[in-house]
């Protein structure tokens, strides 16, 4: 983070709330001024961003007429009256939340894990051998980053309908067709992920080739090269992609919604979305969408040096 | 797993130039054991559906049907421009959403950005609260939003408490007038978190030392902003605009979640028009068609932002 102490005064939107000062007045009394203008700025800003989920989280202890109640004063954003966790409870009971959090949980870690190791494996390819078609394949992975999941989820619903697939009958195993109403079909199709690929095989080839040269010389074969020299010295690598690629997977949304109808089989998006059709209790509704947003909030408050750095590290790939 | 590590070959050649051949032969079988776990899986999921797309788009494809996909040319395209005006009025309000998000959301990003890029005490909880939103799902951001959005909701008491009671506001999500202005104002609120953060990544590349020169001239922080900020930002505009640009014309899930296109179809967008065709009405043709349009405009956008990061050069 290397910050620009030089600029102190914001663009113009900013400047305007400014009052011009006096000339006599000194360069300090000035950049004093300035920080206190631009700490109102900011704290302004920060309670348009906060309100809304303050709001959720308050509204989600308080029964639905209290929240009507509230509604007109700053209780609304304050946890007073009538708070209890009774509308955690309630969804609890009404739908299988819990069901919903494991399906959530699983299809993440699954995603996210099984694609740090084939995409890994995939930039490894990519940058560190030669191999006949190397750049051709490059090249098609780099282009297929323009096609934006919406263009292809109509025809993928189509095409997952009709992929072979082993499922267990009455305590057989069969062979069947269509992924419809699986995990796997929440999963496998977003394991492999170009931008992921890109991501490592940038990173590679920032990592010099004596190292591997060495190794081959001892007789180490490729994978052990991966595996021993480059994943070890990668973890910034592995870490950005965790990240890109777990909110995406936690949040997903369009897919499920479209190939998975069985409720067991939901992920906590789509069964928030049905609940919230059911259901007419804010307090509730609130208090489902609290308990889905909490774990992801506590991840990235104790990771949030990690998430802005892999954000800022997907734009820089221009 | 498939990856096998690649074994010794059987062979042990006798001439330097056979052996250097090997080597290279194992590298290539190395390459393509490590590359094809993902290989497959992205020609499975990425290319085919990719071929489906355009395939389907030529057919009268239905979701569950007896009968096999039959050939129609170009049947699909010509209903879309001509026979469904709800297919219109998406595409019209699809570039509404994009027109207005675009600019909106980049300059308050850059705003955000320029605000925080500095060092004083407690900037990285500022950063921090204006990042919440974009890991909070759109999911639960658009159900919020549809509940603070109710005629009696928490947006209209606090409008009606900030103008004492002058102005009491609208039901904002059923009125044809105001529902997409409604849904444009949390899409941003969403999102524009992340784009501050693209722009401080821009912003921490430019040199130290020509804001010290711009100063050494004696310029006002707006000069400084203007002669030394602006252009070092370029690369980073090109980025921040087309990103938000592709993610605007993908609108789905609020849609989705707070009006399902209404009301009298005044937020239905073209990505909810083609899964409204395609998953609720079964017809994949012609959902694959709508789809291809969207794609076709991703791609012009794309192929912009090359000539703009080109010109650069």
């Amino acid at each position: 983070m290397t910050a620009t102490r030089t600029l102190t005064t914001a663009p113009a939107e900013s400047r305007r709330i400014a009052r011009p000062l006096p000339a006599d007045r000194s360069a300090k009394a000035q950049r004093r001024w300035g920080k206190v203008f631009l700490y109102i700025a900011l704290s302004l800003f920060g309670i348009i961003f906060l309100f809304p989920l303050v709001f959720m989280f308050v509204s989600s202890l308080k029964p639905d007429s209290q929240i009507l109640q509230d509604i007109d004063s700053a209780a609304a954003f304050l946890p007073v009256g009538d708070i209890s966790l009774d509308n955690y409870f309630g969804v609890f009971d009404r739908v299988p939340v819990a069901q919903f959090m494991f399906n959530s949980v699983l299809v993440t870690v699954l995603t996210v894990g099984l694609g740090l190791i084939v995409n890994s494996m995939a930039g490894f390819a990519l940058s560190r051998l030669a191999w006949k078609g190397r750049l051709v394949v490059l090249a098609v992975i780099i282009a297929t980053l323009i096609v934006p999941f919406e263009t292809i989820a109509v025809p993928m619903v189509y095409w997952v309908a009709q992929l072979p697939t082993l499922v267990i009958e009455g305590g057989v195993l069969k062979y069947d067709f269509g992924w419809l109403n699986t995990y796997q079909v929440q999963i496998v199709p977003f394991i492999a992920n170009a931008f992921s690929i890109f991501l490592f095989t940038q990173y590679f080839s920032t990592i010099p080739t004596s190292l591997d040269e060495a190794a081959r010389i001892d007789g180490a074969s490729w994978f052990t090269i991966y595996r021993r020299i480059l994943v070890p010295l990668s973890g910034p690598a592995f870490a950005t992609v965790a990240i890109l690629t777990f909110l995406p997977a936690w949040n997903q949304y369009l897919w499920p919604l479209m190939v998975v109808q069985k409720e067991e089989l939901r992920p906590v998006m789509v069964g928030v979305q049905y609940f919230f059709q059911l259901n007419t209790a804010w307090g509730e509704v609130m208090a489902y969408t609290s308990l889905i947003t909490i774990p992801v909030l506590i991840v990235f408050l104790v990771f949030q040096r990690a998430f802005v750095s892999s954000i800022a590290a997907s734009g820089v790939k221009g | 797993m498939t990856v096998t590590p690649p074994t010794v070959a059987a062979e042990e050649p006798r001439r330097a130039s056979r052996r250097f051949r090997s080597i290279k032969g194992r590298e290539t079988w190395a390459g393509f054991g490590m590359i094809a776990p993902a290989g497959i899986l992205l020609v499975l999921f990425l290319i085919v559906p990719v071929i489906l797309a355009f395939a389907l788009s030529f057919t009268n494809a239905r979701l569950i049907s007896p009968n096999p996909p039959r050939f129609v040319g170009f049947d699909n395209f010509i209903r879309a421009f001509t026979a469904d005006p709800v297919f219109l009025q998406s595409v019209g309000n699809t570039a509404v959403f994009a027109l207005v998000v675009v600019p909106l959301q980049a300059g308050l990003g850059l705003l955000l950005a320029v605000l925080v890029n500095r060092r004083m005490r407690g900037i990285t909880a500022f950063r921090v609260i204006f990042f919440i939103p974009v890991v909070t799902s759109i999911v639960v951001v658009s159900i919020l939003w549809k509940f603070m959005y109710q005629k009696d909701g928490l947006i209209n008491s606090m409008i009606d408490a900030l103008t004492f009671g002058a102005w009491q506001g609208v039901d904002w999500l059923n009125d044809p007038n105001t529902a997409l202005g409604a849904i444009i104002v949390l899409s941003i609120w969403q999102a524009v978190g992340f784009h501050m953060i693209i722009w401080l990544a821009g912003l921490q590349t430019i040199p130290e030392e020509l804001y010290e020169a711009a100063k050494m001239d004696g310029a006002s922080p707006w000069r400084q902003f203007t002669s030394v900020t602006w252009p070092g930002l370029r690369p980073t505009m090109v980025f921040v605009l087309v990103t938000i640009t592709i993610a605007a014309l993908g609108l789905f899930v609020q849609i989705s979640v707070m009006t399902q296109g209404g009301p009298v179809n005044s937020t239905s967008t073209i990505v909810f028009h083609a899964v409204r065709k395609g998953y609720a009405q079964q017809e994949i043709g012609y959902a694959a068609a709508i789809s291809l349009i969207f794609f076709v405009a991703v791609l012009a956008i794309a192929l912009i932002q090359r000539r703009l990061t080109r010109e650069k050069d």
